[in-house]
C-alpha cells in the first residue's frame, strides 16, 4: 500500500521533472503576483509592512491553485486515471499520494520563496518563519481541498472557472488562518494560535480529504 | 470465476442493454461484439468495477464485486480505450509503474523486447501502433492476473502484432486464465465464445 504511495509521489515528481516549464509558470506567477503589488500601490513602507501577510498568502493560494486543473485531467484524457482506480491499494492512499505530489511541486516551492518576497515588503526578519511556517502548514491543505475540487470537476466542459468557484471559498479558512499568524506576530501577540489551528486543519483535512477525493474520481469516472 | 447477472446500461436516456447475464469460467476467451455505440465499452467497464451497472450485478466467485473492490482489482488487468500510458515517461517507465500499482514487481524488459519496442524512448516519440504495443506489454507480465478485459484489442495493430496478442489471449487461456475482449475484426475471435450486443 506505501509502496503504491510512493510510487505515485514518485512517478508524478518525474513527471513534473519532465515537463519543469509548467512548474516553473506556477511559481513565476506566484513571485509576479505578489511583485506587482508594491508597484501598484506605492512605496510607503508601513502600508507594505500592513498588507505584505495577506498578499503573498492570496498570491499562494492562487499560484496552488493555477496547477490543480491538471493534477487528474492529464491522466483522466491518457487512460492512467483508470489503471489508478483500479489499482491494488485503495483509491483513498492512490489520491493522497496525488496531493502529496501536488504539494511538493507547488505548495512547498511558495514556503522557501516566500521569505523573499517578504523582502520586498520591508517585512521584519523575525516574521519570516513565521510566514514560512504558516505556508508549510497550509500549503499542504490547499492542495488536499483543491484535490476534492478537481476530481469533482473533472471532464466537465468550463471546469477550470468552475474549480476555482469551487475551491476559492474553501480556502477562506486557510487564508484568514494564515495570514492571520503573520498579523498576529507582528502585532507582538504570537502567532502560535493561528499556527497551532492551521495544523489542526492540516491534519484534519489529511484523515478526511483522501476519501473525499476517492470518491470525488469514483463519481466523475462513471 | 465471472457472472454478470441481469446487467442493465442506460446512457444518455439510450437503453444499450437489459438483463445481460453470462458467466465465465476458467480458460475461457469472450469476445463481445457490435456496432458502434452499442455499449461495448461500457459494459467492460461495468464489468472492471468503473461503472456501476443501472441493474444487476457482477459477481467474482459469486461475491459482489462492489463490495471486493481492490480485491478484485487484483484479480483483473483492464486495458481500455487510451493506451494508459504517460507521453513523457519512457515504456519502460511506464510498465514499471503499472506493475507496481498493481502491486507485482515488474519485469519490463522482456517484456518490451517480446513486443519490439524501445524501452527508453519516451513514449511521446512512439507512433500510435507503438503506443498501443507498448500498452499490450503490460498483459506479458500480467501472466498471473486471472481476467484480462481489454477493450479493442488490436485497434492500430499490424498482423506481427496482431499475432502476437493472438499468442498471447491463447497463451493465458490455456494456462487457465479468462479473457474478455471486445473487436470490430474477426481476428482471433475463432476460438472465442461470442456475446453480440444490439443497441
Amino acid at each position: 500500500m506505501l509502496d503504491a504511495a510512493l510510487c505515485v509521489v514518485r512517478r508524478d515528481l518525474l513527471l513534473a521533472w519532465r515537463r519543469r516549464g509548467d512548474v516553473a509558470t506556477a511559481l513565476l506567477f506566484f513571485l509576479i503576483v505578489a511583485s506587482l503589488f508594491p508597484l501598484g500601490i506605492g512605496f510607503e513602507p508601513n502600508l507594505l509592512r500592513a498588507i505584505a501577510p495577506g498578499v503573498i498568502w492570496v498570491a499562494a493560494l492562487l499560484s496552488s491553485m493555477l496547477s490543480l486543473s491538471r493534477l487528474f485531467a492529464a491522466d483522466h484524457a491518457d487512460g492512467t486515471l483508470e489503471q489508478l482506480l483500479l489499482g491494488a491499494s485503495p483509491l483513498g492512499v492512490i489520491a493522497a499520494a496525488k496531493a502529496a505530489a501536488h504539494w511538493i511541486v507547488s505548495g512547498l516551492p511558495l514556503a522557501l520563496i516566500a521569505p523573499f518576497i517578504a523582502l520586498q515588503y520591508d517585512m521584519p526578519g523575525e516574521l519570516t518563519p513565521v510566514l514560512a511556517l504558516s505556508l508549510l502548514l497550509g500549503t499542504p491543505v490547499l492542495s488536499l481541498i483543491g484535490a476534492i475540487g478537481a476530481a469533482l470537476t473533472l471532464g466537465v466542459r468550463g471546469g477550470g472557472i468552475l474549480l476555482s468557484l469551487l475551491v476559492l471559498p474553501l480556502y477562506v479558512p486557510v487564508l484568514i488562518l494564515g495570514a492571520g499568524s503573520v498579523d498576529m506576530a507582528a502585532a507582538g501577540m504570537g502567532g502560535e494560535g493561528q499556527l497551532l489551528l492551521l495544523a489542526a486543519l492540516l491534519v484534519a483535512s489529511c484523515a478526511f480529504a483522501p476519501w473525499a477525493i476517492a470518491t470525488a474520481l469514483r463519481i466523475s469516472m462513471e | 470465476m465471472l457472472e454478470a447477472a441481469g446487467l442493465e446500461c442506460v446512457r444518455q436516456k439510450r437503453t444499450l442493454f437489459r438483463s445481460l447475464s453470462f458467466s465465465l469460467t476458467r480458460g475461457e476467451r469472450l469476445r463481445i461484439a457490435g456496432a458502434n455505440g452499442s455499449g461495448k465499452t461500457s459494459l467492460l467497464r461495468i464489468l472492471c468495477g468503473l461503472l456501476t451497472p443501472d441493474a444487476g450485478e457482477v459477481r467474482w466467485k459469486s461475491e459482489p464485486i462492489g463490495a471486493l473492490r481492490e480485491e478484485y482489482s487484483r484479480q483483473i488487468v483492464y486495458l481500455g480505450h487510451a493506451p494508459a500510458v504517460k507521453d513523457d515517461l519512457t515504456a519502460a517507465e511506464n510498465l514499471e509503474i503499472a506493475c507496481r500499482l498493481a502491486g507485482f514487481p515488474a519485469k519490463a524488459g522482456a517484456a518490451l523486447e517480446r513486443l519490439g519496442i524501445a524501452a527508453d524512448v519516451p513514449v511521446r516519440k512512439l507512433s500510435q501502433g507503438q503506443r498501443r504495443r507498448a500498452a499490450l506489454a503490460r498483459l506479458v507480465v500480467s501472466e498471473q492476473v486471472p481476467l484480462w478485459l481489454l477493450d479493442e484489442p488490436y485497434a492500430a495493430l499490424d498482423p506481427q502484432a496482431t499475432a502476437i496478442v493472438d499468442a498471447l489471449l491463447a497463451a493465458h487461456a490455456a494456462r487457465g486464465g479468462a479473457v474478455i475482449f471486445t473487436t470490430h475484426q474477426e481476428t482471433g475471435a475463432a476460438a472465442a465464445r461470442v456475446i453480440e450486443l444490439h443497441a
